[in-house]
């Protein structure tokens, strides 16, 4: 094993990582590829493994089996002051004992980087809260690490930082590997976006892949709201199934049904939905026989509890914005929506998975 | 790797020390307590003849000087736990800007020497301080009683010299009471006393425990209150365990009654720890 | 600018009360100014006696003098007891903090097979009264036929210090921030530059603190100290020894001199460590 630096660049490849703590698992078999130059993030809640892999990928943490490489260097096992990967701490980590100067310079200075002064207020310039990111980016390492850096500030300066960090990130073209448990926070900053879960990738896409075409349910409940309804395919019409939804036939584009079998969950995001009174012309799915149990107005949209005939309660975002007057209390409605909207997922499925993870949980490691 | 052994040769050099200025003259201590006097040598010369009735002889001729010892170190720590909680509370709850400063003074008073402390309290409760002759002109003590010289004023000069070692245990458990908790109890129909009794008294266990354990075993093995404050009758079992040694130079009967009193602490302070149910000491 | 509210709009409410509301309110900051004057009683009776111009007996009040602070050493062996207990202390302090910070780090940093046995290494000294580890400490150097003296009383020193530094220190460590180091190994300080520039600077106030409570615990020793230092004086047992045919006046000058002294550098530590923090 060499002491010396690596000056490895490229893609982050992890193949086949594994990482136990006795018998608790708490990354499982996790191959990855984070191209260069992107913005990755590694979102799931608190207890998924994103930390533990981000900790591998650091050298804070040796995988149990698996490798790690840069390029084509193995890191897999090399410390973490011998990579050119630097970490935006929760909370920044600052040394208490230096000033905020000294901190910026920490990595330069143990690298023997000669104009220290230079390279610092350069940072500054690029870097608005210095604290933020300023220690880490200074030292331009191949892969800059964020584990959770935000947690700690409040919403609307948490906004302010995504979009502060995702310029940096592309002033600079560092590739960013973002580790968050909080799925707007991902989808706002990342290029791409890998939910994990139970030590395990669920799924991997761009923000809209994932949002539009989750493939399980713990993707489509944990990345905004989603209603499944359990059916059966029980026909065909081209390049769409047709499901059978408690005696309601609806379709389905094949390429968009992830089941494997006849039983299936129908998927459909709230904002997707359109609701009708009786009587009203509609297009597309449609369910009859809905009656709306609760609305609530939040201003952009009007939420709505909408419980169907075989006793499940579906969830209804509606813009305000069709002049249509509110639907109230009790109200018999249809639900309607357009066929490429859903999605299939398979019928085994637990269809609550994700759903009671509350995003706002910090990790604590 | 050499991560595995980095520990053990931290721990070597000063377990190696412990073990020798620490360990063995307490196994030594043992070996010296069952000898007997070499028959027709000169003082001092002892031989091992497994005599354990050494313990016998020693704890009934000194079972007064044991028994005052314990007494007066109970009563001391208990005074000095009900002088110091809310001392350490007031410092913690209501010490504002002044926390660190009030902390400062309650350890100041160690950098006067303790004798020198001790003897101050001598000369103030004495015939020639001020206080004796007060009380006595206000007639709240005969003319015949004195303060010093008893067991108020070894008590007394234990619970004063000990305080600080219950203080600051007690105010870093105090502290780190989260005031909320004890508004909470307010908001759910306590009042102070119950409060007190149900969340600060619980939550500040951990502090109560170290410091009536740092007041205790010194206390009981302590000599200079006594030989200071005290008079004959209020001899300790330290002032005899130290005239075994220096006056009358019979090591075996010193060393029993070193071990006896070791023992009882020791078996006293785990009892205690159990019931008190804190198992972190250090 | 406060809006005044008419006087008729506040409740009367007799004096009598309001004095017994305010001791209400202020009970328990009366009551630490109590216990802190208890606290300071004889220090400042020793304070007020070094200035007694008492001749030999220091025992009654016989007039104001400056003659003990200008001449501290004027009393026979005073000094040189005190030079002892320096000496001592300053021994017991280096070698009690060099070991017991090993230690520290050992059981605050590293888990490994024995760790509950060394912690119960450092309990039991300090579960064990001074006047057994003096005793025991004497009969296993008249074993070896070592004579009591200043090494033996430095020895004795050390072995009651090291649990307190390890203790101290244990708790300054197991405050600190895993991360902060992380972040140094991930800033490209390898294993060494790490414990130089980050370890070590945030447990040195701990450390610092550790070496201060040894060297007073040591200075102020008094039990330990007369079973293993024979015929050599501290300053301690110089106070013990001449208690009973009264206490030179000197000695209240060089125990007065010593509380400004730590005083001293207890409130300059302060400062500096708020200085510190505020620059950060």
């Amino acid at each position: 094993m060499t002491k010396e630096s690596i000056s490895a660049k490229g893609d982050l490849r992890l193949t086949r990582l594994s990482k136990s703590y006795g018998d608790f698992t708490a990354v499982d078999d996790l191959s990855l590829v984070i191209p260069e130059g992107s913005f990755f993030a590694l979102l799931g809640p608190s207890g998924c493994g994103k930390t533990t892999t981000l900790r591998m990928i650091a050298g804070l943490e040796e995988p149990t089996v698996g490798s790690i490489h840069l390029g084509t260097t193995d890191i897999t096992t090399t410390k973490p002051y011998q990579r050119p990967i630097n970490t935006v701490f929760q909370n920044y980590a600052l040394f208490p004992h230096l000033t905020i100067f000294e901190n910026i310079a920490f990595g330069l200075r143990r690298r023997g980087i000669k104009d220290v002064d230079a390279a610092v207020s350069k940072v500054l310039d690029l870097v608005e809260l210095p604290h933020l990111a300023a220690r880490a980016i200074v030292n331009r390492p191949a892969l800059l690490l964020l584990d959770e850096p935000l947690g700690a500030l409040d919403l609307k300066l948490r906004r302010q930082m995504q979009i502060e960090l995702k310029w940096i990130q592309k002033e600079v073209g560092l590739t960013f590997v973002h580790v968050t448990h909080d799925q707007e926070e991902a989808m706002t900053m990342a290029d791409t976006i890998a939910v994990m879960n139970e030590g395990q990738i669920e799924q991997m896409g761009s923000p809209a892949d994932l949002y539009d075409n989750p493939k399980t349910a713990f993707v489509a409940n944990f990345l905004g709201q989603s209603n499944l309804i359990k059916g059966t395919i029980s026909g065909n019409d081209g390049d769409s199934h047709i499901v059978d939804l408690f005696g309601q036939k609806i379709s389905l584009q094949k390429n968009r049904s992830h089941a494997n079998d006849q039983f299936i969950y129908a998927g459909i995001r709230p904002e997707k939905f359109r609701i009708s009174r009786l009587g009203t012309p509609t297009s597309g799915n449609i369910l009859t026989g809905g009656h709306i149990e609760d609305v609530s107005y939040i201003g952009v949209s009007t939420q709505y509890q909408v419980e169907m005939p075989w006793g499940q309660e579906l969830m209804v975002f509606e813009q305000n914005d069709d002049g249509v007057a509110p639907f109230s209390k009790g109200e018999e409605v249809n639900i309607s929506w357009e066929p490429i909207f859903t999605f299939g997922l398979r019928g085994d499925e637990d269809a609550t998975a994700g759903s009671e993870v509350n995003p706002e949980e910090l990790d604590e490691e | 790797m050499g991560k595995i052994r980095t520990p053990y040769l931290l721990l070597l050099p000063g377990f190696g020390f412990l073990f020798t200025f620490f360990i063995l003259p307490i196994i030594n201590l043992a070996q010296t307590s069952t000898q007997t006097p070499v028959g027709g040598g000169d003082t001092g010369q002892y031989e091992q003849t497994l005599r354990f009735s050494n313990y016998v002889d020693a704890f009934v001729e000194n079972k007064e000087q044991f028994g005052r010892s314990f007494v007066y170190a109970l009563i001391a720590t208990l005074l000095a736990l009900a002088i110091a909680y809310p001392l350490a509370y007031a410092i913690a709850f209501k010490g504002g800007k002044l926390k660190n400063f009030m902390l400062v003074l309650v350890i100041a008073p160690f950098f006067t020497s303790f004798l020198l402390r001790t003897v101050a309290w001598k000369q103030i409760l004495g015939e020639e301080g001020f206080v004796v002759p007060t009380l006595r002109n206000l007639g709240i003590i005969s003319d015949s009683t004195t303060l010093t010289s008893s067991a108020f004023a070894v008590v007394m000069g234990m619970t004063y010299n000990f305080l600080p070692f219950m203080t600051l245990p007690l105010y870093a458990s105090i502290d780190r009471i989260d005031p909320r908790t004890l508004e909470a109890s307010g908001d759910l129909y306590a009042n102070g006393f119950t409060t007190f009794r149900r969340v600060t008294l619980p939550l500040s266990m951990p502090g109560v425990v170290a410091g009536t354990l740092l007041t205790f075993i010194p206390a009981a093995g302590d000599y200079v209150n006594a030989a200071i404050l005290g008079s004959p009758n209020t001899k300790m079992i330290g002032n005899v365990i130290e005239s075994r040694y220096f006056k009358i130079v019979d090591y075996p009967t010193a060393a029993a009654l070193s071990f006896t009193l070791m023992a009882v602490i020791l078996i006293l302070v785990t009892v205690y720890v159990r019931k008190a149910g804190t198992e972190e000491l250090v | 600018m406060s809006h005044k509210i008419k006087d008729a709009t506040i409740p009367h409410i007799p004096t009598g009360a309001r004095i017994s509301r305010w001791i209400g309110r202020n009970l328990i900051r009366i009551y630490a100014v109590v216990a802190f004057t208890y606290l300071f009683i004889p220090v400042a009776y020793t304070f007020a006696f070094s200035f007694n111009d008492s001749g030999k007996s220091n025992l009654i009040w016989k007039g104001f003098t400056f003659d003990n602070w200008k001449n501290p050493c004027g009393a026979p062996e005073v000094c040189s007891a005190l030079a002892n207990s320096i000496k001592i202390g300053f021994l017991a302090t280096l070698f009690s903090t060099i070991l017991g910070t090993m230690i520290a780090f050992a059981i605050g940093r590293y888990s490994f097979k024995g760790r509950s046995t060394s912690n119960l290494m450092i309990f039991l000294p300090m579960a064990t009264p001074e006047i057994v580890l003096g005793a025991s400490l004497l009969s296993l150097f008249l074993v070896f036929k070592i004579n009591p003296g200043f090494w033996p009383t430095v020895i004795a020193h050390v072995v009651f210090c090291i649990s307190f530094v390890v203790v101290t220190v244990k708790a300054r460590i197991a405050s600190l921030d895993p991360r902060l180091e992380q972040a140094a190994m991930d800033l490209y300080a390898n294993e060494r530059e790490t414990f130089r520039r980050v370890t070590l600077p945030l447990v040195a106030p701990g450390i610092a603190g550790a070496a201060l409570l040894a060297f007073s615990l040591s200075f102020d020793d008094f039990i330990i100290t007369n079973f293993n230092s024979g015929t050599l004086t501290t300053f301690p047992k110089f106070v013990y020894t001449s208690a009973a045919r009264g206490i030179p006046a000197q000695a209240n000058v060089i125990g007065s001199a010593m509380f400004f002294l730590a005083l001293a550098i207890v409130i300059t530590g302060q400062i500096v460590g708020r200085k510190r923090k505020v620059s950060a």
